[in-house]
């Protein structure tokens, strides 16, 4: 990767829900109060009709939403990670996700991208999410990906939990059909894999010390096949992830490994099994050791 | 005979049949969700064979109730009374507590408190399609002691939504015991029409009562009905009624053929 700073695009999640919301007239987008700080407010401004304002209620919002795809709607709640999952597990699981009827939740401030602690930093969202019966899990590293995942979500059969990027975010890969499971950076100084924001840190590290990364977007169903292709070609492995290290992709790729007996070692970077720091992304990467220098460091 | 009455005697003859095919339910193996079966049996009657048109919702939040709405589905030709009788046994589609998708059953209830938002996003639903469709939601008074069924009353409220109808089965027990000892919920009303609806008590063994108060709900412009039904547990099964642990009842075939044959009585004498 270059010096040079990525581009950025401006609230890539508020034009891409645009985008949906004129070519699909049975979107629903809901919020719990945050809509100014989820980019939803281009689509409620537009829609006025299909935008649903829950309030502070995250488990109420969950329920609406099911109730608006058993008439035949799709709803697509938008929230911050905690409380789409820590505060709202049962109703989104039993609204949403026992099916035959299916909806979309949009998570933001993924993991560590807040500087409040434990009560917004959604460190075991991806947990959570992936251990719910048929539920899809996607954590998009830049803009493009997000694009792609609203896309993608839109296309699946089941429920899709997808993690959201607000603002300005870089837009560091190319455009591929789908959201591939793909090599974004070949080398041979370590191996890193990586979802999500992570991917960016990897990319960072991957810089310093020349490694290939293999980056993840869809962690559930996982790409098993293509992750365990990669990890057949080292000993050692090392999993970057904005999240904890329990049950996030650090173990999604030990399972992989595990269970084709394949031999590699797991080396797992992201939140340790602790509530992460307050402050700054800056300032909290490096506490965790997830500064690019920490991950090269740690991975090579 | 007055064609209100005739009405009325038509659908007692059906909530007699519901009656009969919740007891040969719980038959079948011999336990059920007896007493909620038995006190529901009008209100399904009313619901279903008089109130609800072809794109109208039923919402059961109380998911351990689906006994009454399996044997009004029965009543309905949806269900075989063959199938019915295995309610509840290893490899039946007739659960205790169905999810979403078991024909007749539009939510996933039973996980307690989670219906009326359903039910709230089915008649916004209705609404944005600019359909006239009407949502029924049916909780129980234990339920209301679960927050969300709160955020969800005054979510619909909020949105005006006048589509939707909450019918509390106000049978005042629950797990642990009598609702008032658990955690009170009264007055149930009050607390509805504080956060918005038009709320009122129904007697939920009186047809007429009962399609009066839908008629009203029907009516009520701008917000959202409700109707706490002061549901009898048992009902019609007097032995059961007079039991204290009628909502759910283990007991040997003999007893539920007896309770098939007290219901006839009581059936027989109205007529």
């Amino acid at each position: 990767m270059s010096a040079v700073a990525p581009p950025l695009v401006e609230a890539p999640f508020a034009t891409a829900l645009v985008e949906l919301g004129r070519r699909r007239d049975d979107v629903v987008v809901l919020s719990a109060d945050l809509s100014r700080y989820t980019d939803v407010l281009p689509f409620a401004e537009e829609f006025p009709r299909r935008f649903v304002q829950c309030g502070m209620a995250e488990a109420n919002m969950m329920g609406i939403a099911g109730g608006l795809a058993k008439t035949g709607f799709l709803p697509i709640a938008v929230t911050y990670g905690v409380f789409a999952t820590r505060r709202a597990y049962d109703q989104l699981a039993m609204a949403l996700a026992t099916g035959p009827s299916r909806g979309i939740v949009v998570a933001f401030l993924p993991g560590i991208t807040t500087p409040f602690r434990a009560t917004h930093q959604a460190i075991d969202d991806l947990a959570l999410m992936r251990a719910l019966p048929g539920m899809t899990v996607v954590d998009p590293a830049d803009a493009t990906e997000l694009t792609a995942a609203v896309v993608f979500a839109e296309a699946q059969p089941g429920p899709v939990y997808l993690r959201g990027l607000r603002g300005a975010v870089p837009r560091l890969l190319d455009e591929a059909d789908g959201l591939p499971t793909r090599e974004v950076r070949s080398g041979a100084g370590a191996a890193l894999i990586s979802t999500g924001l992570g991917t960016q840190w990897a990319l960072e590290a991957a810089a310093l010390v020349d490694a290939a990364v293999l980056h993840v977007p869809v962690l559930k169903p996982i790409d098993a096949v293509a992750v365990a292709a990669f990890c057949r070609r080292y000993e050692t492995v090392t999993t970057v992830e904005n999240h904890s290290t329990v049950g996030g992709l650090g173990t999604a790729v030990s399972e992989v490994v595990a269970s084709g007996g394949l031999g590699t070692r797991v080396h797992a970077l992201g939140v340790p099994d602790a509530w992460a720091p307050a402050g700054s992304l800056q300032h909290i990467r490096a506490e965790l050791g997830l500064d690019a220098e920490s991950i090269a460091r740690r991975a090579a | 005979m007055t064609a209100g009455a005739q009405v009325t005697s038509t659908l007692e003859q059906r909530a007699h049949a519901i009656r009969r095919t919740v007891l040969r339910m719980c038959r079948g193996r011999g336990q059920g969700y007896a007493g909620q079966g038995l006190s529901l049996a009008d209100l399904m009657a009313v619901l279903y064979f008089d109130e609800l048109r072809d794109h109208d919702h039923v919402v059961l939040s109380t998911g351990h109730s689906a006994i009454a709405v399996f044997a009004a589905l029965h009543e309905q030709g949806v269900y075989e009374l063959e199938e019915l009788e295995t309610y509840g046994m290893d490899g039946s589609r007739i659960e205790e507590s169905p999810l979403e998708g078991t024909p007749g059953f539009e939510i996933t209830g039973g996980s307690l408190g989670q219906g009326l938002s359903q039910a709230v996003g089915m008649a916004l639903g209705e609404r944005i399609k600019g359909s006239d469709g009407r949502v029924y939601c049916i909780v129980s008074d234990g339920e209301l002691q679960e927050g969300q069924v709160w955020e969800a009353a005054m979510a619909a409220s909020h949105h005006g939504l006048d589509n939707l109808v909450l019918l509390v089965d106000n049978n005042r027990i629950q797990a642990d015991g009598d609702t008032a000892a658990v955690m009170g919920v009264e007055p149930i009303p009050a607390k509805l029409v504080a956060f918005g609806f038009a709320a009122r008590r129904v007697d939920p063994h009186s047809i007429p009562e009962l399609r009066a108060a839908f008629e009203e709900a029907r009516s009520t412009a701008g917000r959202p009905s409700a109707l706490v039904c002061e549901t009898v547990p048992g009902r019609g099964v007097p032995s059961f009624e007079a039991s204290q642990r009628v909502h759910y009842v283990r007991a040997p075939r003999e007893v539920w053929d007896r309770a098939l044959e007290e219901l006839d009585r009581g059936e027989q004498a109205r007529r």
